[in-house]
């Protein structure tokens, strides 16, 4: 005890953990550092391993490797009723037989309080949360959002220093979900330690947490602020994500050489291994090749699909260079676009953006 | 607009659905409906025949009179005791059964399974190998403890509980298998141990399915017959329970073997009433 006590210097406060977790052919390696009262997304596409981190972390999947820290102490082969984690599971599980203020108070209750102690704190748990009236329910009886904030209590209640929350708006309708999210990211901003949340939602994400962290294929990708993040994504999934189109080549001056597609003129000047994004907003059609364009980013390219977004109309085009571009939809309907139709795509320089690799 | 091609193939196929799926439904062929109307003349007309048979008039003083009493009260005794067993030992044997990995899991559920289709009076033989004076496991109960069980009270519940604990293994198991174990889960992650968690989630989540086991065992049990006769034996009193009496009677006294058939069938109709809606959600 004194011992880990010596060992807790505020720099190894918080999570410290490399996750490794086999399971037949697909192998996790994450590495995850957060500080107390940061709150970190995990955000990858489905079968990324986002979850299989989150249960990593709960102890719910053993390691096969690699170590998980937290404020210190060596939590890997701690059994998960032993770890100071609290977990908001996806679809909640709350337990169905047991009213909110009983399944708040199942935690406390676990660690030795009282029963009349657990419910006391359980009610000031619900209380704090806006959940007052709520106390007698059985979970069946609440709505999508009230059980969202009875799991985020129940998990709150047992004090974790490791907050896990799973896809926490995912079980939500679209109205639900907004009022739920602004609601969950003042808990957040109010806990003191660690909090992990996985999303697949970039929005979620973004508005939940301080620090976002991209898996794909059980391997961190990238990792940064939010706008670090949508300013220079670093693979296809998070350009699709934050709406950019994404290309890696070989910058010599303005132009960068793709490794199969023709060359980009961008404004920066680099040299080496670069990538070169720019919004769908940014690209121009044409129905002929356009004459007088002083554009220097000139495509041939075919239409691949067409997709309502909003009151715009993302072209999907294949061709010579394979982008996502955004019009409005009359003048969709002005250049006749079909899928198989053949259109002229333009992006200014000015609207490119070129980053090293 | 965007995609025409794609409507009228799926269009089409609903319209074909349509008259396909009224043809099954009208016309019973000759060859089905004939077998199945035996069928269930064949399960209803021995019933009926029994309340046909029965002699309404002297029925009270039949069902009071104190054999038929004493033989009742025996068997809802025994039978009660045995379904206790099964649960005491049955719901913790499910558990292990449906969540602990463990290597054999399915021999050891096969072997657990057997009485099921076992013909009880061989149960009843076997146990008198292993419980009875000179049985493997007997011998040492009767020589250390003074405890003889064959041709007890205490052996009737044990005949009992060994033909029907696995109907509420095996229900039990079901109902574990088909709850959620993320419950469990997310008990271990607010720091109940494996116990608590079952203790205080899963218990209560199954509940309703170890009911039905219970029920479905204790009806086992009321009316087992064959393994009760072979290790308890039929003494009035102490192992004479109703399917015994039932059988003794049909020898010396018809009238008051129907009056506790009649008694038995209650009981069975009110098992299956009790169960219907496990049973019959289908209908």
């Amino acid at each position: 005890m004194t011992e880990t006590h010596l060992a807790t210097a505020p720099s190894v406060d918080g999570l410290d953990a490399r996750l490794v977790v086999d399971r037949g052919g697909f192998r996790l390696d994450v590495t995850l550092s957060v500080a107390p009262g940061e709150v970190v997304a995990l955000l990858g596409p489905n079968g990324a391993g986002k979850t299989t981190a989150l249960r990593a972390l709960a102890g719910l999947t053993p390691l096969s490797g690699g170590h998980l820290r937290l404020d210190g102490t060596e939590l890997g082969r701690t059994p998960p009723e032993a770890r100071p984690v609290g977990v908001v599971f996806q679809d909640y599980l709350l337990f169905p037989h047991l009213t909110a203020l009983d399944n708040v108070a199942f935690g406390p209750r676990c660690q030795g309080a009282s029963k009349a102690e657990a419910r006391a704190q359980a009610a000031e748990w619900l209380d704090r949360l806006g959940l007052a009236a709520h106390t007698g329910a059985k979970p069946r009886r609440l709505s999508g959002g009230q059980a969202q904030r009875v799991a985020l209590a129940r998990a709150l209640a047992t004090r974790p220093r490791l907050l896990l929350l799973d896809e926490p708006l995912a079980a939500l309708d679209a109205r639900t979900r907004l009022e739920v999210r602004a609601g969950l990211r003042r808990h957040l901003a109010e806990f003191e330690a660690v909090a992990v949340l996985v999303t697949h939602d970039p929005l979620d994400a973004m508005v939940l947490a301080d620090r976002l962290v991209v898996v794909e294929h059980g391997r961190v990708v990238q990792e940064g602020t939010p706008a670090a993040i949508a300013r220079h994504p670093r693979t296809d999934y998070i350009a699709r994500l934050v709406g950019l189109n994404l290309y890696r080549g070989e910058a010599d001056g303005h132009t960068v050489r793709l490794a199969d597609g023709p060359p980009l003129t961008t404004t920066e000047v680099l040299s080496g291994p670069v990538f070169v994004a720019f919004p769908p907003s940014a690209v121009t059609l044409h129905r002929d090749r356009p004459s007088g364009s002083s554009a220097r980013n000139l495509w041939r390219c075919e239409v691949a699909g067409l997709e309502t977004h909003g009151d715009q109309i993302r072209a999907d085009l294949t061709g010579e260079l394979p982008l996502a571009a955004d019009l409005t939809t009359v003048a969709a309907a002005e250049l006749g676009l079909h899928p198989g139709a053949e259109v002229w795509a333009t992006v200014k320089a000015a609207q490119t953006h070129a980053y090293p690799v | 607009m965007t995609s025409p091609a794609g409507k009228p193939p799926a269009a089409a196929g609903v319209l074909r659905g349509g008259p396909r799926r009224r043809r099954v439904r009208t016309g019973v062929p000759l060859p089905l409906l004939l077998p199945a109307l035996t069928g269930v003349a064949f399960l209803i007309v021995p019933l009926v025949a029994l309340l046909v048979r029965t002699p309404w008039h002297s029925l009270p003083a039949q069902l009071t009179s104190p054999d038929v009493w004493q033989a009742l009260k025996l068997s809802l005794i025994c039978a009660t005791l045995a379904t206790g067993v099964s649960l005491v030992i049955g719901v913790p044997l499910a558990w292990l059964l449906a969540r602990v990995d463990f290597p054999g899991r399915g021999l050891v559920r096969a072997l657990v399974t057997l009485p099921l289709v076992l013909p009880p009076v061989v149960g009843g033989v076997a146990l008198l190998m292993a419980l009875g004076r000179n049985g493997i496991v007997g011998r040492w109960l009767d020589s250390w403890f003074g405890i003889t069980l064959p041709f007890t009270t205490a052996g009737v519940v044990i005949a009992e509980a060994f033909v029907a604990m696995p109907f509420l293994v095996i229900s039990v198991e079901g109902t574990l298998r088909a709850a959620d174990p993320r419950y469990e889960e997310a008990a271990a992650t607010l720091g109940a141990s494996r116990f608590t968690a079952f203790r205080r989630v899963t218990l209560p989540l199954i509940a309703p399915g170890i009911a039905a086991g219970a029920v479905l065992a204790w009806a086992r049990a009321l009316g087992e017959f064959g393994a009760t006769i072979t290790f308890a034996g039929n003494f009035p009193g102490r192992t004479q329970t109703m399917p015994l009496a039932v059988y003794l009677a049909l020898q010396s006294d018809p009238e008051a073997a129907i009056a506790l058939s009649l008694v038995l069938l209650a009981v069975s109709i009110a098992v299956l009433a009790g169960l219907r809606d496990r049973w019959m959600r289908a209908g």
